[in-house]
Formats: structure tokens, C-alpha cells, sequence
């Protein structure tokens, strides 16, 4: 019986069955799901994962489009929303119920089936991502193998639902909108992967819980660990920002030349799904890098200095950074500075984007990568020594690199593209 | 018969893949086709997770998916007229396609019979990572060469592709 068997491999490749959440989760909350016939009864703790997941990432959005506008706001010294419930908190909602009750408008001269099709698309893409993301040591959907190569896989075909959706649409803008996001998100998928390469030379694993288990304390986070995956978070940083189109890489929505890029024709809840996909990538980029370079759901303290049980572990844990609330937490704040750049920085041209890219992101990223690959030769496993000299060398390069920066900064504007660069790390 | 739950999966996978490469060969609009060979190559990339081939199954999305795909739809896209273009079947194709076609499914009948036994990795060993796997192949064992050409073939298309995207900068 090789489909048997191969049912049973689908099983190991799904579910880690010891260790995982799910499953645990089912025993102490759902017992009459572990009373069904094996495999029915493994599919059914599946879907009561992701239906977590999915209850609660919908949401997500909510609280970050307020925090958006608020930043905004305070950036720009203003208030922002305030008429809504106490302080405005309630106005994502209003707008929610607003887009609801909108009308759904699809263009006689688009095409029907795609024009409905491709939200769903780039939705289901961006909410699959958060199937292999760890919030914490068993707070996971999936602990697959191949982990971090899984998310990339699922992030590379949003592109195809971007271009179905300004194709479909049949309008200039949306078609041009598209054109530029598809390019724009294929070139920056490279130096996004090639910043993932240099994590995976480093941990030798794909496994998103393997790349965290090595991550205890702050002296083992990853963008500390080397000089080269220092950089490596920068540029993987900056890289997906331009992967979930935002200023100042947002071209493919630019406002003043696009109207609204490839969503244009879109209104009521299809908008509101490109929206949601929107904030929900912003969510799962930021915490895929806190993942990758910031120890994930490890804090700043290695683990065993602290107490585990009880109330007392889990605040202790929070507060220095670990945990659910810990990946949470910096997950929020690297959040924060993607809304904190697209207030602050005006936006690339098509050539300045893609000159960043393939000019600079690319060939630092394959620098870093024969750095990453030396660094492990001289240093097989993590000794103090390495992380010293590691963390002397970073803060050299920093010293040198502000000082180079300040000074050609007083000498005024000089290449454009790289003062942008140089502005952004 | 019985039918749990993965074996449905897998017959849902099975069918998905066939429907839409069916789509794919008999739809006239050229993006449609584009469009649903994105299903069959998401399918085929499910039939490998069967297989208990995650790392090709990953790769199978972002190579074909995320890249060939893309380019294929950029080209279409980019070449005016060609969206309303109604893709047309000329009797010269039909015998030469038939033929290709007809040779493809013999091999592959051919390697499907001439398996001894779907045997599958024992499951023990199945808990190792795949990529551990494919890197001892590739990088110790007796693929080192093969892996080698195949980059240094890619190496000489990257260089290929940058020396004619510049010539028009040159010529100005």
C-alpha cells in the first residue's frame, strides 16, 4: 500500500507529533478530538491550528492600521483619529464595517474570474506564511524541515496574484502598478534570500525552530553572532521592505502617479483583503527577521538563568524579551520602524530602486555570505572569543561607518541613491 | 475502499494536476492558460510533498512559480496585441505535438513500470532533513560534477543576460 505509506510520511512531514502544540493543545482543551480515528483526528488538531491562526491574524491588521495612522499623526504633529471610541481606537473598526457595506464593484471590461480570484490568492499566500513562523517554543502551526525555504516558496507567488489582479483589472494603472511590483518583487526576493543563506550557513538548518534554539541569550542572536550577519539584517531588512511594497519602495502603489497601483479597481472587501494581506506580510516579514537574527521566542537572558514555571517565568520571560510576548514585542517594533521610514523617507525612483538592489544589496549580500562561510571555518562553534571579536569589529564598523557618513553628510548632498542608502542602515 | 483522509488529499492533488493541465493545452486566451499552469505546477509541487520531497517540492514553487512563470507572464504581458491573441491549432502542430508528446508518456510509462517497488524511505530515517541528504550528494558524493557544470552553465546565462541587457546603453 504505497499511498498508505506515503499518508504516513505526509503525517511525520506535517506533525512533529511529540513536541508539537497542537497536538497538546487538543489534550488539555478538545480531548473528544483525540477520541476520532487516528488520522481523521490528527487532520482535525491540523485545522484547529490553523483556525487559530486564521482567527487571529485577520486581526492583526486592525490594531495596525490604527497604529499606522497614529504614528502618522504624531510624526507629522497631528492627533490622527480621535472621534471613535476613546482616543480613536474603535476606527479601524468603523472603517471595517464601512468597507463591508460598500459596494462591490467589478470593471465590464476586466476580466470576471480573475478580478475575484486574485485577492484570495495573494491572501491565502501571505496567511500560509504563518504557518512555519515559531511564536514560541510549541506556539507553531508547522514545524517543517525546510521551514524558512517553505515561506519563501509560499512569498514567491504572491507576485503571480499581484499580476492576476492588474491584468484582470484592465486599467493602466493597475496593469503598470503590477508590472512594477512584479519586478520589483522578484529582484528583491534575492537579497532576501541570500540574507536567509548567510543565517542557514550560520545554523545549518532550514528548520525555523532549529534557527531559534541557537539563539539563547542576547550574545548568541544571530545579527550579533558575525559581523557579516550584522549586515545581513540590514540588508535583509531593508529588502523586505521593498518586498511588502512600502515607502519608500512603493512604487507599485505610488499615489501621485498610480492612483492606487494594482489594487485600483478594487473596492468594498476585495480592497479590504488586499489590505489585510498588506498589514498581515508587514506582521509576518518583521517577525520572520526578528526570527531569523533576533532570537525569536529566546530573550536576552539564556533561558536557564531564569525561573520557567509559573506566572513569575512568563512576566520574567516577557520582560526580558522572550516568549510569545517577547517575539511579539520586537516583531512590534520592527513594525514600528517600517511606519517610522515610510513617514520619514521620500520615495525611490524606478532606477534608484533597482540600482539598490542589484548595484549594492546584492553584491554586500555575497560578500557577507564568503564572510559568514570563512567566519565558520576559523570559528567551527561559538566561543566567547568569537563573540568578542565579533561584537568589537561591529562596533568598529559602526564607529567608521557614522563617521564617514556624518562627514559626507556636512559636505552636503552628493549621489543621491547613496546618501538614500547610507540614511536607511 | 477505504479512503482516510491524506489518500483524499492526494487524489484531490492528483486531480487538480490533471484538470489543469488539461486547461493548459486546450484553453485558447494564452493568460488563462499562463494562469492555470500555476495550479499544475502548485499540484505537482503537492504530489512531491507525498513523496515525502519537501525541499523539491519548495523548490518546484519558486522556480517554476516564482520565476518561470513570472517570466513567462512579463513576456506575454510586455508583447502588445499578444493579450487578446486567441492561440490557434494548426494541423502540422497537432502530428508533431502528438509525436513529442507520445515519446514523453512511453518514458515515463517505461520508468514507471520498470520501478521494482514504491518503496519509500523507511520512516525512522525519514526524521533527517531532506537538504541534508541532497547537500551530501551534491557537494561529497558523485554529483559534483554534474552540480558544477550546471553553475557554471547558469553562471555563463547570468553573464549572457547582463551583456545584452547593457549592449543598449552602449550603443547611445
Amino acid at each position: 500500500m504505497p499511498l498508505g505509506l506515503q499518508a504516513e510520511n505526509l503525517h511525520q512531514f506535517f506533525v512533529q507529533a511529540s513536541e508539537n502544540w497542537a497536538q497538546r493543545f487538543a489534550q488539555e482543551h478538545a480531548p473528544f478530538l483525540t477520541h476520532l480515528p487516528a488520522p481523521l483526528g490528527e487532520l482535525a488538531i491540523m485545522l484547529a491550528c490553523c483556525v487559530i491562526f486564521v482567527a487571529v491574524v485577520p486581526l492583526l491588521p486592525l490594531g495596525l492600521v490604527l497604529a499606522e495612522r497614529k504614528v502618522s499623526a504624531h510624526i507629522q504633529d497631528r492627533v490622527g483619529p480621535m472621534r471613535v471610541g476613546p482616543h480613536g481606537i474603535l476606527q479601524t473598526l468603523a472603517d471595517g464595517v464601512k468597507l463591508i457595506f460598500k459596494e462591490d464593484h467589478i470593471p465590464r471590461e476586466g476580466d470576471r474570474f480573475l478580478f475575484v480570484v486574485s485577492p484570495y490568492i495573494i491572501f491565502a499566500c501571505s496567511f500560509a506564511v504563518f504557518a512555519a513562523i515559531p511564536f514560541g517554543q510549541s506556539i507553531l502551526v508547522s514545524n517543517l524541515n525546510i521551514g524558512i525555504f517553505y515561506i519563501m516558496a509560499i512569498s514567491s507567488v504572491v507576485v503571480m496574484g499581484v499580476i492576476m489582479a492588474g491584468w484582470a483589472s484592465n486599467s493602466k494603472w493597475s496593469l503598470l502598478g503590477a508590472m512594477r511590483s512584479a519586478a520589483q518583487l522578484v529582484s528583491y526576493e534575492i537579497p532576501i534570500g541570500l540574507g536567509i543563506l548567510t543565517v542557514v550557513m550560520l545554523v545549518q538548518s532550514l528548520n525555523m525552530q532549529d534557527i531559534v534554539k541557537g539563539q539563547d541569550g542576547i550574545a548568541n542572536w544571530i545579527v550579533f553572532r558575525t559581523p557579516f550577519t550584522f549586515i545581513a539584517f540590514f540588508v535583509f531588512f531593508i529588502s523586505a521592505i521593498a518586498e511588502v511594497n512600502r515607502t519608500p519602495f512603493d512604487l507599485p502603489e505610488a499615489e501621485s502617479e498610480l492612483v492606487a497601483g494594482f489594487h485600483t479597481e478594487y473596492s468594498g472587501m476585495r480592497f479590504a483583503l488586499f489590505f489585510i494581506a498588506e498589514y498581515a506580510n508587514m506582521f509576518a516579514v518583521s517577525a520572520i527577521a526578528a526570527t531569523l537574527f533576533l532570537g525569536g521566542w529566546h530573550g536576552i537572558v539564556p533561558a536557564e538563568m531564569l525561573p520557567q514555571a509559573g506566572i513569575l517565568g512568563f512576566v520574567l520571560r516577557a520582560v526580558t524579551l522572550g516568549g510569545l510576548i517577547g517575539v511579539v514585542i520586537k516583531t512590534l517594533l520592527l513594525v514600528f520602524v517600517m511606519m517610522w521610514l515610510r513617514w520619514t523617507l521620500p520615495r525611490l525612483r524606478v532606477d534608484q530602486l533597482m540600482n539598490l538592489c542589484w548595484k549594492y544589496f546584492i553584491p554586500i549580500s555575497f560578500f557577507n555570505i564568503l564572510g559568514v562561510g570563512i567566519w565558520g571555518l576559523i570559528f567551527p562553534t561559538d566561543t566567547l572569543l568569537s563573540i568578542v571579536i565579533s561584537i568589537v569589529v561591529i562596533i568598529l564598523g559602526l564607529i567608521l561607518t557614522f563617521g564617514v557618513l556624518g562627514k559626507s553628510l556636512s559636505k552636503g548632498p552628493s549621489n543621491s541613491a547613496e546618501r538614500r542608502i547610507s540614511a536607511t542602515t | 475502499m477505504e479512503l482516510n483522509p491524506q489518500e483524499l488529499v492526494f487524489y484531490l492533488f492528483a486531480l487538480l494536476t490533471i484538470a489543469s493541465a488539461v486547461v493548459v493545452v486546450t484553453i485558447k486566451n494564452i493568460v488563462y492558460a499562463a494562469f492555470s499552469l500555476m495550479v499544475t505546477l502548485f499540484s505537482v509541487a503537492g504530489l512531491y510533498v507525498f513523496l515525502q520531497a519537501d525541499f523539491l517540492a519548495a523548490t518546484q514553487v519558486i522556480v517554476y512559480v516564482g520565476g518561470i512563470l513570472v517570466l513567462i507572464l512579463f513576456g506575454v504581458m510586455m508583447t502588445s496585441g499578444s493579450l487578446d491573441l486567441k492561440l490557434k491549432l494548426e494541423r502540422g502542430q497537432l502530428f508533431w505535438g502528438g509525436v513529442v508528446s507520445l515519446t514523453i508518456f512511453g518514458l515515463l510509462l517505461s520508468v514507471i513500470t520498470n520501478t521494482p517497488q514504491w518503496e519509500n524511505v523507511d520512516i525512522g530515517a525519514s526524521q533527517e532533513p531532506t537538504t541534508r541528504k541532497i547537500g551530501e550528494m551534491i557537494m561529497k558524493e558523485e554529483y559534483l560534477l554534474p552540480f558544477e557544470i550546471a553553475s557554471i552553465l547558469l553562471l555563463v546565462a547570468l553573464i549572457g543576460a547582463a551583456l545584452i541587457s547593457r549592449k543598449e546603453v552602449r550603443d547611445e
